[in-house]
């Protein structure tokens, strides 16, 4: 009974103490791409190259889900506002809830799966075949070189992307309201105009993008850097990525929406 | 793999868009063009009750937009509520113009509506209006209502 316990104890210990030690090797890891991240500027082509394979590759899944995310948007949202004879607000609500936070996080979650997920897998699957090791052989730093190129693009990437889903999705909430039902096309944007603040909505939705961005490529190429170097580990690396970074833009969402918007 | 040019065209062609999805939501979406605050003029006004009047809640004079309330704060000297709104420069008004605070529709915000006086003198910056009204408040409006009827039903008996 006593060892049953105190076997228990210690496994709870374990658990807490590799949780404690993979948060500070994470931090640390964050550090290391900062101070490593001078070649992704200065041999630009490195992070353009990652770019496309994070960004441009992703433009297909962001256009499409935005325009199907604000055409939802727009029905949902006029069935609503034309039982309170408010349609015309149709506009205010769809921008105010794509910019603020649906732009941002869905265009984050989107990212995490489809980028983050590969930046993973390839960092991995570069460490289990000794790529990375080859690397530091032959005096090339592998997170100069391989890792803060990566991160360094997914975090120019992000915010462009969140920017597009936005623009895509109040396109898709005009095609509905305005094309399709007939909400009068003026005051739908001039009350959007009035309703929308550049410094106060736009803004902090690309503030949150660039959080998001910061977050999911962190965690994907920690995940990938730390990945254990066989087929399982890699895959189970990918599966962490997706996850982890899904929670941390929903909970760090939570927290910028409450510093942000502090209703006046 | 593909070549260097066609790479760099992509995410050429990946930060134009975004970019451009950016100005989009800057210039069409959202305010940005029309109202910075940069060439505008200050003017305060004392109200009784401001009811539920925000920041940012616009000042309009025969419906239009010709501001934005900027500050609020309660004056402890004379117990009333002081309200601060930057007024779009190229919109003059006389000395003697009115502010009065008042909703849009039932239920909908409350802004302040000014309007305008007969003086020669136009108001400049750092000015306050003398002539305001108070928001109506629903409840005082309601309690009124009940009392006159409560005093009518007394009556006729």
């Amino acid at each position: 009974m006593m060892l049953r316990v105190s076997e228990r104890l210690r496994r709870l210990g374990a658990h807490v103490t590799g949780m404690v030690w993979r948060l500070g090797f994470a931090t640390r890891f964050f550090v290391l791409i900062l101070k490593h991240s001078g070649t992704s500027f200065r041999r630009f082509r490195l992070t353009v190259r990652e770019m496309y394979f994070s960004g441009v590759q992703s433009l297909i899944i962001i256009v499409v889900s935005g325009l199907f995310v604000g055409m939802v948007l727009g029905l949902q949202g006029y069935d609503t506002l034309v039982r309170y004879g408010s349609s015309e607000a149709l506009g205010v609500l769809v921008t105010l809830s794509l910019v603020r936070e649906l732009g941002p996080v869905v265009a984050g979650l989107l990212f995490a799966s489809r980028a983050g997920s590969a930046i993973t897998a390839e960092i991995g699957l570069m460490k289990a075949t000794e790529q990375l090791d080859a690397m530091e052989m032959m005096a090339v730093d592998p997170i100069a070189r391989v890792v803060a190129p990566r991160f360094w693009a997914g975090v120019i990437s992000m915010p462009l992307l969140a920017a597009l889903f936005s623009a895509m999705g109040i396109f898709g909430g005009y095609l509905v309201g305005v094309r399709m039902i007939g909400v009068d096309e003026g005051s739908f944007w001039s009350q959007t105009k009035a309703a929308v603040s550049f410094s106060e909505d736009v803004l902090n939705g690309v503030i949150k993008s660039f959080v998001f961005g910061v977050a999911i490529t962190w965690i994907a190429v920690f995940e990938g850097y730390d990945a254990p170097p066989t087929a399982e580990g890699v895959s189970g690396a990918t599966t962490r990525t997706v996850v982890t970074a899904s929670l941390w833009v929903l909970a760090l969402d939570f927290v910028l929406t409450a510093l942000m918007f502090r209703g006046n | 793999m593909m070549s260097r040019k066609t790479l760099d065209l992509w995410v050429g062609v990946f930060v134009a868009i975004g970019f451009g999805a950016l100005l989009f939501l800057a210039l069409k979406v959202a305010n940005l063009s029309s109202f910075t605050g940069a060439g505008a003029y200050r003017i305060s006004a004392k109200f009784d009750n401001i009811g539920g009047l925000k920041v940012r809640a616009p000042v309009k004079s025969s419906g239009v937009v010709v501001g934005r309330v900027r500050e609020i704060h309660f004056d402890n000297q004379t117990f009333e509520a002081v309200v601060t709104m930057s007024i779009e420069s190229q919109y003059q008004f006389p000395k003697d113009t009115s502010a009065k605070i008042l909703t849009s529709g039932l239920l909908g915000e409350q802004f302040i509506g000014i309007s305008a006086g007969g003086d020669s003198v136009n108001l400049k910056d750092g000015d306050s209006l003398k002539i305001t009204q108070s928001a109506v408040v629903l409840e005082n409006l309601i309690s009124q209502f009940l009392y006159s009827k409560a005093a009518n039903s007394g009556d006729k008996k």
